[in-house]
């Protein structure tokens, strides 16, 4: 039996193509397709299972110690232990610092620029000194005519409404957030040696043994980034989504929601977990437990030989790249399906699943932001480009909270003398083993099968896999795919409302949009980067 | 609500005009700080903090362009990049860099990134960054329809200089590792051009922004080892230059990690470090500003500083072959071994290294000479 990779975009988290047909000023139909192809199981086979830890980090550098820790979740299973208390409040920590860097730098530096006139900012007529200094750095920064990073985009487009004062404040905070992210991952290095890349959480627990040195250094920074998550992230959300609210009725796509969980209790059940896992179908609010076994990945779209849509650990896959094709295979990810469903992954999912098992915290923060948004009891309007941004921010705010509590406990057990970080294990000639986890970005899930104590198989379903997936055997579409139709595209040759829906999910980085309009049938090439 | 968030900007210090600097919104003194912290990076000594600066002011002048490509890569060396710090990440997009093309952080899409691309290709002016590896096989790695390869090779053609950023664009990097599913090749081999390589999965933000600034100050290749790295950086083993050398040479190990031995930061060679053959300076520029680095924080060198990473290393956790451990009272007695009787497998190069580690002259109390890393060319 030969099971071989299956998503490669996700791994790469960079060459997603997106191509829409637009009809009477709306999106008609779209096709999601990635365009790189890595093959990391087919690297993994062979090799020492401890090494997945540190190999399947460099499928995702964004988010890396995600990887990290389902690879090593993974192998626990197969080996059937836990880390001691102090070893999973090292990965809570290196895990949630990377959580921290990802949303800051999705919503700053991914998202906003979607939203916020950057050159329509030096129209702003600040009276703060701070403000003011921006402002002129802002100016040199245009007059020299090198725009660089901000040059040649969508600047002066009807879809910007914020006012100038406000677009200067966001370009202050992007400014302000290029150095919270940075600052966010000194708290993952802290623990993990580095980031991206961390070395320290392979299965077993944490190598990394705390000291009371570490958290002298963790606790300024962390209460930096809650601070400001607090006082700037949220507020300017909550400044900005009143000028965009026609977005929390676009972008809705299946409303499916599927979370494997993220962040261990002592229980290490994932039914506890800080942001549970669990399932919810069509926008029900209802909540169910999630069956491991009713997922299934699809071939017929994807660039590989076909077969029958299977269970990834007797999946069978072999790349096989023809021409892209819409009505055939156009992409190289494949087609994971939940109970034959498309799902969304992401931190809406989880903040749905949380909200709809009555996560007390998930509750409160949703219901305050649907009030403070003038939508109070309906949280439906989640189900949205507007949704997905603030579950983003108020996921961010609920993590670096969590994060003060783990500081306090590895202080405790710091005090008690409770220092054991590592799980002894010796590797198992065979057996098998899942890892159900989450990256910043959603679902993930590894799988290993070893035989000789080497990886006979070794299969990664991304949360991006998800969410870009194409359409399946039956036709249906992909989770971005149906979000997509029904937004309104004012301009095909600038069609920044397409930008804001792919970048609402944050499917990284650099996607390729080609915009049909059948009217003309020009073909206008758009990278979303 | 957004009146409340105002004073949350910081106040950035901008003094009076003869305070200031070419970069707004930093005082002359700050600027002069980070001349300073750029001359610790290059290694050139407090004296050449005045040419710095006026390499960066001119640079402010019309800024440098730098065309970033990523191929077949996870976004990790972009990543590296944004945690740069002196100048940080702001500092080197607002006022030290032109950064006309970086698919993680420009603003611009589509038709509009494109024509970023095909003016500076016009101009030629560009210094060509590559973040990873490049698909051979057809139809394995596209942007906008085109062949990875296709983009690589026009770019490179026009480029004042090339640096290859992190492991993946060096050598292929982990996805190249056998048997090479997407057929990956790093820049060197897939575009035939010479380039700096800048190994390391990822590169150190720190090792990134000094050679870039290195080349803006000298407008110079700088000299690179055999394998094409900046022998300023990639040197030194990182067993020289470890902080738990001092372990080995007493024959003090971590045995089981988590354990006592751990907590008191004895050499971590007997579970997998691969300091003794991977030649990088993480040690000493450590990473994200300094916080720390891997063996400083318990874990083993996985070795990705060397060409042939992932495959040359792979067994992350298995204890190198053929490194002699000092005993007890075997004080430095197994450290000049190291490299001599290595795999045999991998001789030529490792054994090459063994010459540089002996050359640098930690033995016969001899002072070291200039150069640390001498090529297996200039070794003759």
């Amino acid at each position: 039996m030969t099971r071989i990779v299956i998503d490669p975009i996700t791994r790469i988290e960079g060459h997603l193509a997106i191509e829409v047909e637009v009809d009477g000023g709306k999106v008609k139909d779209a096709w999601t397709s990635g365009t790189l192809f890595r093959g990391f199981e087919i690297v993994l086979k062979g090799r020492d299972p401890r090494d997945a830890y540190h190999i399947t980090q460099r499928i995702c550098g964004v988010c890396p110690t995600s990887h990290a820790h389902a690879a090593s979740l993974c192998l626990e299973d197969a080996v059937g232990i836990h880390p001691p208390d102090m070893g999973r409040l090292v990965r809570n920590m290196v895990e949630g610092a990377q959580f921290l860097h990802s949303h800051i730098l999705w919503f700053y530096h991914l998202a906003a620029l979607d939203f916020v006139d950057v050159v329509a900012a030096l129209k702003a007529q600040p009276k703060e000194q701070s403000l003011k200094e921006v402002q002129a750095r802002l100016k040199k920064f245009v007059d020299s005519g090198q725009l660089g990073p901000f040059a040649n985009a969508y600047w002066g487009h009807p879809a910007y409404k914020l006012p100038p004062d406000l677009n200067l404040l966001a370009v202050a905070h992007y400014l302000e957030a290029l150095d919270k992210q940075a600052h966010a991952s000194h708290i993952s290095a802290i623990f993990g040696g580095r980031m991206p890349m961390t070395m320290t959480t392979p299965a077993g627990g944490s190598v990394h043994i705390p000291t009371v040195d570490d958290m002298a250094n963790l606790r300024p920074r962390l209460m930096e980034i809650r601070d400001w998550v607090e006082n700037v992230y949220i507020p300017d959300v909550l400044a900005v989504a009143p000028y965009y609210l026609d977005y929390a009725g676009v972008g809705k796509g299946p409303a499916n929601f599927l979370a494997w969980g993220v962040f261990d209790d002592p229980s290490f059940d994932s039914k506890k977990r800080l942001l549970p896992s669990g399932i919810v179908i069509g926008g029900s609010l209802k909540a169910e437990e999630i069956n491991e076994k009713a997922v299934t990945e699809d071939v017929t779209h994807g660039w590989y030989k076909d077969g029958k849509a299977a269970h990834p650990s007797v999946g069978v896959t072999e790349p096989d790249y023809s021409e892209w094709n819409p009505e055939k295979k156009y992409s190289w990810a494949k087609a994971p399906r939940y109970d034959e469903r498309p799902m969304e992954v992401g931190a809406l999912a989880r903040m749905v699943v949380a909200y709809a098992k009555g996560h007390p915290t998930a509750q409160k923060l949703i219901d305050q932001t649907l009030a403070k948004l003038g939508v109070a009891g309906k949280p439906a309007v989640l189900f949205s480009v507007v949704g997905r941004i603030a579950a983003r921010a108020l996921e961010t705010k609920l993590i670096a909270d969590a994060m003060v509590e783990w500081s306090d406990a590895m202080l405790e057990n710091l005090k008690n003398g409770k220092k054991e970080t590592f799980t002894q294990y010796r590797l198992p000639e065979r057996a098998q083993g899942v890892g159900l986890w989450e990256a910043p970005r959603g679902a993930l899930g590894h799988w290993n099968q070893i035989e000789n104590a080497r990886l006979a198989n070794y299969q990664v379903i991304t949360p991006t896999c998800w969410n870009i997936s194409p359409r399946d055997g039956k036709g249906v579409r992909g989770t971005i795919e149906q979000a997509l139709i029904g937004t309104p595209v004012a301009d095909p040759k600038r069609p920044l409302e397409i930008l804001r829906v792919a970048h609402s999910f944050d499917p990284c980085l650099a996607c390729t949009v080609h915009v049909i309009d059948p009217q003309s049938n020009e073909v206008y090439k758009v990278r979303v980067s | 609500m957004a009146a409340a968030t105002h004073q949350r900007v910081e106040a950035r210090s901008v003094g009076p005009d003869s305070e200031s600097s070419i970069i707004s919104g930093l005082s002359r003194r700050d600027f002069l700080k980070i001349c300073g912290s750029t001359a610790a990076l290059l290694g050139i000594g407090q004296a050449a903090v005045p040419r710095i600066a006026e390499a960066l002011e001119k640079a402010a002048a019309k800024r440098p362009s730098v065309i970033w490509l990523n191929f077949a890569s996870d976004t990790g060396c972009t990543e590296a990049l944004i945690k740069a710090n002196y100048p940080n990440i702001a500092q080197l997009i607002l006022e030290t860099l032109s950064l006309d093309y970086n698919e993680t952080v420009m603003a611009a899409a589509g038709t509009q990134a494109e024509e970023i691309l095909k003016e500076a290709l016009k101009r030629g002016d560009y210094f060509l960054l590559i973040e990873g590896a490049i698909p051979i096989k057809k139809g394995y790695g596209m942007i906008a329809r085109r062949e990875m390869l296709e983009i690589g090779k026009e770019f490179a053609a026009k480029a004042k200089a090339v640096i290859a950023v992190g492991s993946c664009a060096t050598w292929g990097g982990v996805p190249a590792g056998a048997p090479n599913p997407a057929g990956l090749k790093g820049v060197r081999e897939a575009l035939g051009v010479q380039c700096i390589n800048l190994d390391l999965c990822p590169v150190n933000e720190a090792v990134l922004v000094a050679t870039i600034v290195d080349l803006l100050l000298t407008n110079r290749i700088p000299a690179l080892d055999s394998v094409g790295r900046p022998k300023i950086f990639y040197g030194q083993t990182i067993h020289d230059q470890c902080e738990r050398r001092a372990h080995f040479e007493a024959g003090r190990f971590v045995e089981r990690f988590g354990s006592q031995e751990e907590e008191l930061g004895y050499c971590l060679y007997k579970l997998g470090c691969k300091g003794p053959m991977a030649y990088a300076n993480c040690s000493k520029f450590r990473y994200n500003d300094r916080v720390s680095w891997c063996i400083g924080a318990g874990a083993p060198c996985i070795g990705c500083a060397e060409p042939g990473w992932v495959d040359k290393f792979a067994g992350f956790y298995e204890r190198l072959p053929g490194v002699k451990i000092p005993g007890i009272e075997g004080v430095e007695a197994g450290a000049d071994k190291i490299g001599m009787v290595a795999g045999a497998a991998t001789a030529v190069g490792i054994i090459a290294h063994a010459i540089g580690t002996k050359v640098s002259g930690r033995f016969n109390g001899k002072p070291p000479p200039k150069e640390t890393a001498k090529t297996p060319e200039e070794r003759g």
